[in-house]
């Protein structure tokens, strides 16, 4: 079990988020955790990452807590575009994902610096390894913050709505890079659009204060009701349109509209 | 400039303020990508506060000015970091009420008339031995321990939450940046006075940033930087008979909207190229 979640509550200022988690993730599966905004999505990922602590029930990473897990953890943010103008380039970027928690003031060596500029050939990015972060696009810098995650060989990937930035050919693009990463690590990718991630993730994780599991990547009409429980027609008719899976689509039960 | 080295006071003056170049140019780099310029400010002038309780009280003055720095400095750092929201305010406050303290404290303290502008702009003409020796103790101190946290304080600057999850106790760390301002600036106060200590902090970094490609870099340039500044100003002070601090400043200022302009041009020109 690379991800172990039982009996999950937690609340902000005593207002409860999440109510109730139990996930168990298998290794190498690759699961979109989806929800609308303000679920508990981001919120769970924390917890996942040791950010925050849960109010009752454990989490487990790998058999390990969070934060003695992390090494094996790969994350990647939300916001890459973070300090355009910091002084700092790729491939120190991705040393950053180098430090470890045991020895948080440790200095970088020459085997780090190799490793690093591997993770950054992975990604394609090896030439702009001495290039400023500021100086790459969106999708660049989203390719070196992969490699920061992955350059410690984690077990398990994180990724917060990692497309929000990238366009619709580039988002293809990259779930299918996801897709190779996951022959030998678990992902999680976390995103506010089931329809762009479903065709690409083996299972789906509904988050909407409560979770719901689902193993397989088939968008039911009951998912979709939990999700987005009054307004499917007006939020997403157009993606239904485009997306170039209809049939799966179409399993949304002809709704009236409320 | 040469024949004015001649002079004890104006080699003091020169040794003062390349030592205070180097200190700022090191902490003035991590104050800048850590936004916290304006925290900065409120640490230099809510020092005042101590250094007026140094005199009511008749304490020496730099322990009493450093123990009311770091006090108001970790107070402001506890908000800052707890309600980022309101941070500016709370520290405009302090900032105020610091600075009216001091005043009140000297006003208060019998056959004393401080000289506010000193404290404003400094006396770096009057600098003697001992403060230089101090000055290059801390500044080798502050030197070791940014080279020694140096990797998680990169990682602090760059990406918090990330350092956070790879184990950089990163609460520890911001207060120990701001411990080391907050004696920074009381150090520099009484040789260049708290606004020239702003302007080095933020305009040599704000000025290197561009061209640097890591914060070791940008660190080592703004301190050169504001070594240069420093040496131009301190000459049209000599030369001109001008307020020292005020020239360095002046200096500094006039590079800064130069490379502010050579900037915008350029922006402008790599546009221009590209729509043609």
């Amino acid at each position: 079990m690379i991800i172990d979640i039982k009996n999950l509550d937690f609340s902000y200022d005593g207002e409860s988020v999440l109510e109730d988690i139990n996930l168990s993730i298998q290794p190498l599966d690759f699961v979109a955790m989806v929800g609308p905004n303000g679920g508990g999505k981001t919120t769970l990922l924390k917890l996942l990452l040791g950010l925050l602590i849960p109010l009752r029930g454990t989490v487990r990473i790998d058999g390990k807590s969070p934060q003695a897990a992390s090494q094996c953890i790969g994350y990647v943010p939300q916001n890459v575009n973070l300090n355009h103008s910091f002084p700092i380039t790729a491939i120190d970027v991705v040393m950053m994902g180098q430090l470890d928690p045991q020895k948080p003031f440790s200095r970088h060596n020459a085997s780090n610096r190799r490793d690093a500029l591997a993770a950054l050939d992975r990604m394609g990015m090896a030439a702009y390894a001495d290039k400023k972060i500021g100086l790459l696009s969106g999708g660049q810098r989203q390719r070196v913050f992969i490699a920061r995650a992955l350059v410690t060989a984690p077990k398990l990937l994180l990724l917060d709505e990692p497309t929000a930035s990238i366009d619709t050919k580039g988002q293809a693009d990259f779930y299918r890079l996801l897709q190779e990463l996951n022959q030998d690590v678990t992902v999680l990718v976390v995103s506010h659009d089931l329809l762009a991630v479903s065709r690409y993730v083996k299972s789906v994780a509904c988050v909407n204060k409560n979770l719901h599991y689902h193993d397989q990547a088939e968008i039911t009409g009951a998912m979709l009701e939990t999700m987005y429980p009054s307004s499917m027609e007006e939020a997403c008719p157009v993606e239904m349109i485009t997306h170039s899976h209809p049939d799966r689509v179409r399993s949304n039960p002809d709704k009236k509209s409320p | 400039m040469i024949e004015a080295l001649e002079f004890d006071f104006m080699r003091n003056a020169l040794a003062a303020g390349l030592l205070v170049s180097v200190i700022c140019g090191i902490v003035g780099t991590l104050v800048v990508v850590n936004r916290i310029v304006f925290l900065a400010g409120g640490i230099a002038h809510a020092a005042y506060g101590g250094i007026g309780l140094s005199f009511f009280f008749g304490w020496p003055y730099l322990p009493g000015t450093i123990g009311f720095s770091l006090a108001a400095s970790m107070v402001m750092a506890t908000i800052s970091h707890n309600v980022k929201h309101r941070a500016d305010t709370i520290i405009g406050v302090v900032w105020a009420i610091g600075m009216a303290i001091g005043i009140i404290l000297i006003d208060l303290t019998p056959g004393y008339s401080a000289d506010l502008m000193s404290y404003l702009f400094g006396s770096i003409l009057t600098v003697p031995d001992s403060d230089l020796i101090i000055m290059s103790v801390t500044g080798a101190l502050i030197t070791l321990l940014v080279i020694y946290y140096y990797p998680a304080l990169l990682a602090m600057s760059y990406d918090e939450e990330f350092a956070r999850i790879r184990g950089v106790p990163v609460k520890k760390l911001y207060f120990g940046l701001i411990g080391i301002l907050a004696v920074t600036i009381v150090l520099a106060i009484q040789v260049v006075g708290l606004i020239l200590i702003i302007a080095l902090l933020t305009i040599p970094p704000f000025i290197v940033e561009k061209y640097a490609k890591s914060l070791f870099q940008m660190m080592v340039a703004s301190s050169l930087l504001g070594a240069v500044f420093t040496v131009i100003g301190l000459w049209f002070s000599y030369r001109y008979n001008l307020t020292s601090g005020a020239s360095i400043i002046m200096v500094s200022g006039t590079a800064f909207v130069i490379s502010f302009v050579v900037d915008k041009v350029q922006m402008a020109l790599q546009n221009g190229q590209r729509r043609t």
